[in-house]
């Protein structure tokens, strides 16, 4: 089947070049059947994806270890849940993700616009395949998934233990649909330049795949960062790591673009920033695709060195060059005629607001690739630490979140003073007295960013709540209806409207967790023996006693050993039990022994967390085994060769005496407030964004009342 | 005001604030920054006192756990050279002999004496150790 794989990708490739080139000469030359052609092949390239794709999940599924990848990536005692996304977790299985997200992508996109926009979308359907073209050339070329093992070893390796979490399975996955999701406004881009038709045409076409490609995104920016705060031991969400910052950069240029888009659609300003934004957002999606697999610059996600990071340079390069050239040349074309009327209006707002995000993404771009600068510059390489990231980006998110609140209510060409004292009274006096509330009752004086950022987002949300409650006043003096229903009925009919406003009250939901736990956690690192008690933020900790257990993880990770602790959280006469975990995967290097290899491979944290909507208590332990180090020694010397049986129980007995003689142990407790608001942020901010792209009844109406029209036009000139 | 003096306005006020942007980002990062450098170029050239970013791999059979802290040799990627460094704080996941980490700290007596919490561990390219060495 391998085989039947590798030909997948190699016709693939062939289909994507075919497709190129039949759109580019359907394009010139006018001819429809040569552009069909070209559409139809992108479907078929589609198909044969998802093939390739579902050849190579069920080697993983049933561990046919003849398959490379799967030799390394899994094993028979993976839990199936993870064999199945071990496929992204390898380099040549992620660029097949791509390739099918890709695919799939490119064939809805270029359906849904098969009666529309005839010039523009042979020139697209020509710029998706080329970037198909790309990836697949990588796989047949250097990094094929489907390479095969002359001899199949009887166990794979398994899946890298830290990938074992739930949000692994859909955050890569995520990520990937979010930077593909881009390709396609950038393709209609490319192709209204090269036409000319720079309206808002190729914009209309594609917004809606521009905002799922930004949702995606988000989500999966936020999956990593749950993961990283439950999964990976340290307990933070956010380390300002280069591959993290390569997933925020495109993010942040999108979000500067779907809000661009709106001015172009209104008032037909800001075509060059448009064009300019989505190619950005593109080239940073391809840099971050880079930077994971590249190893270029030293991040805890630098999976190995790379054997593709010159093609990707090279093909960066191709894109930006082209780009630009294309929108130089088209300079004349890009001129709009309406002018900036006032300061005062929402088309000023947003412009901030993409300057602000820019900016962002100017300092974060910077901050990440300074290693490289540096060493360019001055010959040695240095590194900036999140400090700086921190310094940095906190004044830009403050005005960020001020421009969320003020922007939506602003009218478009000029605002009066009259309708901005309306709109701003309330709100600011919630704001006000968010400040004085929190200045009488709490310490937030003692982080004065956070401070400020308390009450920019009670202004956002209050803002919000105030057109929400207006316009259903409104719907309901016109329509009559109870007040349910005419909320209802507001947000179905507006859902672009009401759907952005709901992402800015998430986004501000947000920034209120990331201020109050990143000003205001308090970290205990502490090494004690069971008995003791030591303080964490408001919390008394008891380390009540050790656990052990051998074959029971209850994650599912599939890890055979794990040592933990039970501690008690007394807060008040408040108590909780915390039980965090550490689990040991058994290592594959024969110098480790027959016993001490399940003591001395892989360990990971199973971090306990007490959720709560005021604060989380988070543990993790760090057990010591090296006082077992001597019992381990000694049988890998008496038992390292005795059957299976023997061995298990040795085992056994070594866990057992971690529990009954257990030696000191590191804990690291954190007290972090408001931390779960930044998850429920992110899910209103999803919330918001489906309701803005799910389709209204209204289009739907219109696209059917359209093909009606066109086949009554049809049997008129018939007749 | 006349629109075209506005607009030229507006113009200036957008650049000064670029330049200011540019200006803040590149001061503030320069002395923000911390070196980075392998065992051979910290042996061959450190001053004392100041900060040093250092990354290699973990020495085979120099991980060595007392109490509270964590004592392991960094070793260049190719090549001999080796530093001995005391760490304590939280050691990463991933952390383990002939792993590549970066630790920042300063160099005290040939000592690498490392900051709390600073290390870091490159994520296993492959959860085989065999694979890595043959590479």
């Amino acid at each position: 089947m391998a085989g039947v794989g590798s030909a997948c990708l190699l016709v693939g490739l062939l289909t994507a070049v075919y497709a190129a080139g039949a759109s580019l000469y359907g394009a010139r030359t006018g001819n429809r059947a040569a552009v069909v052609s070209g559409r139809r092949a992108i479907y078929c390239m589609a198909g044969l994806m998802i093939a390739a794709t579902v050849i190579l999940q069920s080697a993983f599924l049933r561990s046919d270890f003849a398959y490379k990848l799967v030799a390394e990536g899994s094993s028979t005692d993976t839990p199936t849940f993870y064999k199945f996304t071990a496929m992204w977790a390898t380099q040549s299985g992620s660029l097949l993700l791509w390739a099918l997200l890709m695919s799939i992508f490119s064939s809805a996109v270029l359906f849904l616009t098969r009666r529309s926009l005839r010039q523009i979308a042979p020139w697209a359907t020509a710029v998706l395949a080329v970037i198909a073209a790309f990836f697949l050339s990588l796989m047949v070329g250097w990094e094929n998934p489907f390479a095969t093992l002359a001899n199949p070893p009887v166990e794979g390796a398994g899946l890298n233990p830290l990938l074992r979490h739930p949000a692994m399975m859909i955050h890569p996955p995520m990520l990937y649909t979010g930077y593909v999701g881009f390709s396609i406004p950038f393709a209609f881009a490319i192709g209204a330049l090269i036409v000319r038709q720079t309206g808002a045409d190729w914009i209309r076409a594609t917004r809606k795949f521009a905002l799922i490609a930004w949702t995606f995104l988000g989500t999966g920016i936020m999956l990593g960062a749950l993961w990283s705060y439950s999964e990976l031991g340290w307990g933070g969400y956010w380390a300002w790591d280069p591959v993290e910052n390569a997933s925020l950069m495109p993010w942040l240029v999108g979000t500067a673009f779907i809000h661009s888009i709106m001015v172009q659609e209104k008032r037909g300003m800001l075509k060059i920033w448009n064009v300019s934004l989505v190619i950005a957002t593109f080239v940073l999606a391809l840099l971050g695709t880079f930077l994971v697999r590249s190893g270029i610059l030293d991040s805890i996600h630098a999976f190995g060195a790379s054997t593709i990071g010159k093609q990707f340079l090279v093909f960066i390069g191709l894109v930006i060059a082209g780009s630009t050239a294309l929108v130089v040349s088209r300079l004349d074309d890009l001129r709009s005629k309406a002018r900036l009327d006032s300061l005062m209006s929402r088309e000023a707002f947003f412009l901030l607001n993409n300057l602000v995000l820019v900016g962002l993404c100017v300092v974060i771009f910077w901050g990440t690739f300074f290693p490289l600068i540096s060493e360019a510059l001055s010959g040695t390489e240095a590194s900036v630490g999140p400090p700086w990231f921190n310094r940095l980006t906190t004044p830009l998110a403050l005005v960020l979140v001020a421009l969320a609140a003020i922007g939506p209510v602003l009218p478009w060409r000029r605002a009066s003073g009259r309708g901005m004292a309306r709109a701003f009274r309330v709100p600011l006096a919630i704001a006000a007295a968010t400040l004085v509330g929190l200045l009488l009752l709490t310490d937030a004086a003692d982080s004065p960013p956070s401070l400020a950022m308390f009450c920019l987002v009670a202004l956002v949300i209050a803002v919000v709540v105030q057109e929400v409650i207006r316009g259903a006043t409104a719907r309901r003096i016109v329509s009559g209806d109870p007040w349910p229903r005419a909320l209802v009925g507001l947000v179905t009919r507006n859902r672009r409207r009401y759907g952005g406003y709901l992402v800015h009250a998430g986004i501000a939901v947000l920034f209120l967790g990331v201020a109050a736990s990143s000003a205001f956690l308090d970290q205990r690192d502490v090494r004690v023996s069971p008995g003791d008690s030591f303080r964490a933020g408001g919390y008394d900790i008891t380390y009540e006693r050790a656990t052990a257990s051998l074959g029971s993880d209850t994650a599912g990770t599939g890890a055979p050993i794990s040592f933990g602790a039970v501690l008690t959280a007394r807060r008040g006469d408040k108590v909780e039990t915390l039980r965090p975990k550490r689990n040991f995967y058994p290592s594959q290097d024969p110098a480790t022994g027959a016993i001490g290899r399940f003591f001395e491979g892989e360990a990971t944290s199973e971090v306990d967390v007490r959720w709560g909507l005021r604060r989380d208590l988070w543990a993790a332990i760090r057990p010591d085994i090296g006082e077992l180090e001597p019992a381990i020694r000694e049988a890998n010397a008496k038992f390292g060769g005795s059957g299976d049986k023997v061995q298990t129980l040795v085992i056994a007995a070594i866990v057992e005496r971690y529990r009954n003689q257990p030696p000191p142990a590191n804990f690291r407790v954190i007290d972090s407030p408001l931390v779960s608001w930044i998850w429920i942020g992110g899910a209103i901010v999803l919330l918001g964004a489906l309701i803005a792209i799910w389709p209204s009844p209204e289009t739907r109406l219109r696209r059917v009342t359209s093909i009606y029209a066109a086949r009554l036009g049809k049997e008129l000139s018939r007749a | 005001m006349d629109p075209r003096r506005k607009r030229k306005l507006r113009l200036v006020v957008a650049l000064s604030a670029a330049i200011l942007l540019a200006g803040a980002l590149i001061y503030t990062s320069f002395s923000a920054s911390t070196q980075a450098s392998t065992p051979s170029d910290l042996l061959a050239n450190a001053e004392p006192g100041r900060s040093y970013e250092l990354t290699g791999e973990v020495a085979d059979g120099s991980v060595d756990k007392r109490g509270e802290q964590l004592r392991f040799e960094v070793r260049d990627r190719e090549g001999k050279a080796t530093i001995p460094v005391t760490y304590e704080g939280v050691v990463p996941d991933p952390f383990r002999e002939g792993r590549e980490v970066i630790v920042s700290g300063t160099l005290e007596k040939g000592t690498f004496v490392a900051e709390r919490d600073s290390l870091i561990t490159k994520c296993p390219s492959k959860f085989t150790t065999k694979d890595d060495k043959s590479t």
